[in-house]
């Protein structure tokens, strides 16, 4: 099949891909699939039981990336996909996913989708999921992803999640439970505006002695947006996390951050901040000094606050 | 170059009006390294922000090589020539030190804009790409806020206490890009500043007191002032005694 404009425009902003890449890949477009290809050491194959794909990574595979991204591109589709990753042991590797929605109807375009993610004894996985929406229609553009991660001993995890304007509606569940030695680190980017609502649930379990989580989130509500972040760590062993939101407030936004931690073992170290305010006046000033207008001033700063 | 003609700033306070500047004339001629000094509170960058166009003069005019700038905008006076290092530069969660360096110098090319910090004594190597957020020591902040000053390349560059926080062998260094920007390419160089060193090196010390410019002149005639300001005036109100201090 081939790749329209506004398929390519999706790609591009979702996985950074101006064509087909030449790895191991997956593009599904509206409910079916585009293109695919496994390599040596990472199999793409279809679910039997639900719609979806297992993507599994051969223990060992050092240097590898996967790029899974969603196309939605018919007016008003609904789409549901179940993708589990298997992430073999002492491996590391790359993977892109994200959703990328073109809605030019009145009617609701929504991609929901399930990740169920292993990462085996000591394997190194990075996870980039990237949302976008465009499309001129009134039809919301809506995502729900749900991601489920499992960390064994010594395996590690960096999830980046960014959203930027677009997306109408989305509610974001992940958690995750990590076994001695594991670690996770989550970096949330959002950005909102007009009437669009996020909704981030992340609760991560430490459930190994010398687990370690950071969970930062950094975002920006504009207009009459509307977010909430509940992110939780529970440390059942000696283990530490840190939690982080800070978010720039403007025009009419709504911003609620609920941090919260709990430990159940008395050598558990853990800390939560959360700060909500506008752009600081000062720094619009000192870039105003430099020759930037507010307008552009306000713009370079949310530019590095969301980097 | 640049002149101030009545120049007030009143602020309105929780119970009455406050005069932080009171009613200043100050004209600064090309190409002179002036000190602006005083005691703490008396209204120093008060007068550099009025004329950065950081704080709105609430009476009277600022006009810069004959053009009246009163009503101009911050960015359109630093278009113009006019350049402000921050004595409390701001922290930016997220911007990293090249990124000011590139508004600042309007340079793209990171290589091109390295110097700028190794001017001020830092590698580039270590300071490009870390953020300019709270984890710089205020030493290091400082330094970076003159390097982006000076990226900015003004006619007219005031520098709010430099030595704030700098090392006193980095300070010699940062002193002489300073003389040397002033000396070599003729940048007219106000200077803020306590330090004695400073103000025998300047053409001209601003005294300011209380809002009011006290006096202008050089070291030998402002230096027994300030003493006099600071040292006993300070305990004639605070109804100190009069043996503290060896007052005339
Ligand atoms: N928003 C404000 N409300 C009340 N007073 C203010 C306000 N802003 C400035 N001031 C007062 O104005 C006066 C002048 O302040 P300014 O910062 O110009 O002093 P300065 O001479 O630079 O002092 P320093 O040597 O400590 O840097 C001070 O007494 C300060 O407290
Ligand atoms: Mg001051």
């Amino acid at each position: 099949m081939k790749l329209t404009a506004i398929d390519k425009k999706l790609l591009e902003e979702v996985a950074d891909l101006h064509t087909v890449p030449q790895g191991a890949h997956n593009i599904r477009r509206d409910g079916g699939g585009v293109s695919r290809r496994s390599t040596d050491n990472i199999e793409i194959k279809t679910k039997e039981d639900k719609p979806g794909i297992d993507i599994i990574v051969k223990p060992g595979t050092i240097n590898e990336s996967v790029h899974i991204p969603v196309l939605v591109t018919k007016d008003g589709f609904k789409d549901m996909v179940y993708n589990t990753f298997e992430i073999g042991e002492g491996s590391d590797v790359l993977i892109v996913a994200g959703c990328g929605i073109h809605n030019a109807s009145e009617e609701e375009s929504r991609h929901d989708g399930v990740h169920n993610i292993f990462v085996r004894k000591g394997a190194r996985l990075r996870y980039v999921e990237k949302h976008y929406g465009q499309g001129e229609g009134s039809g919301e553009r809506v995502l729900n992803p749900q991601t489920i991660i499992e960390i064994e001993e010594g395996g590690s995890a960096e999830l980046e999640l960014v959203q930027i304007r677009g997306v109408d509606s989305t509610e974001r569940v992940t958690e995750a439970n990590l076994q001695k030695n594991a670690k996770l680190i989550i970096t949330e980017r959002l950005l909102t505006h007009k009437k669009q609502q996020a909704r981030s649930d992340i609760i991560v379990n430490l459930r190994g002695a010398e687990a370690f989580t950071q969970i930062k989130s950094r975002s920006v509500a504009q207009e009459e947006s509307e977010q909430v972040f509940y992110p939780r760590v529970i440390a059942y062993e000696k283990s530490r996390g840190y939690v982080e939101c800070d978010s720039i407030i403007m025009g009419q936004a709504k911003v609620r951050s609920v941090p919260e931690i709990a430990a159940y073992h008395p050598e558990a170290e853990l800390t939560h901040e959360a700060a909500i305010g506008k752009i600081a006046g000062e720094q619009l000033l000192k870039l105003m000094t430099l020759g930037l207008s507010e307008d552009e001033a306000v713009d370079k700063i949310l530019e590095g606050f969301l980097r | 170059m640049l002149e101030l003609k009545g120049v007030s700033y009143r602020i309105s306070g929780k119970e009455k009006e406050i005069d932080i500047i009171k009613n200043i004339d100050l004209n600064f001629e090309a190409g002179k390294l002036y000190a602006i000094t005083g005691p703490n509170g008396s209204g120093k960058t008060s007068i550099a922000k009025l004329i950065m166009g950081l704080y709105k003069a609430t009476q009277g005019t600022i006009s810069f090589q004959g053009e009246d700038i009163t009503s101009l905008e911050i960015n359109e006076r630093t278009k113009k020539g006019i350049g402000y290092a921050f004595q409390y530069p701001p922290r930016f969660k997220g911007l990293k030190v090249l990124d000011l360096l590139q508004v600042a110098s309007g340079i793209d090319d990171w290589k091109a804009v390295r110097g700028y910090l190794r001017h001020v004594g830092l590698c580039p190597e270590d300071y490009l790409d870390r953020e300019a957020d709270a984890s710089l020591s205020g030493g290091e902040m400082k330094r970076i806020e003159i390097a982006t000053l000076m990226a900015n390349n003004p006619k007219f560059a005031i520098y709010d206490e430099p030595d704030a926080g700098v090392d006193l062998w980095s300070f010699d260094m940062l002193l002489n890009v300073i003389r040397k920007k002033h000396e070599k390419e003729g940048v007219t160089t106000v200077l803020i500043s306590h330090q004695e060193r400073i103000l025998s090196l300047v053409d001209e010390i601003i005294l300011v007191v209380g809002g009011e410019i006290k006096d202008i002149g050089d070291k030998d005639r402002i230096w027994p002032i300030i003493k006099d300001v600071v040292g006993c005036d300070w305990y004639k109100v605070c109804r100190g005694d009069r043996d503290e201090a060896d007052c005339h």
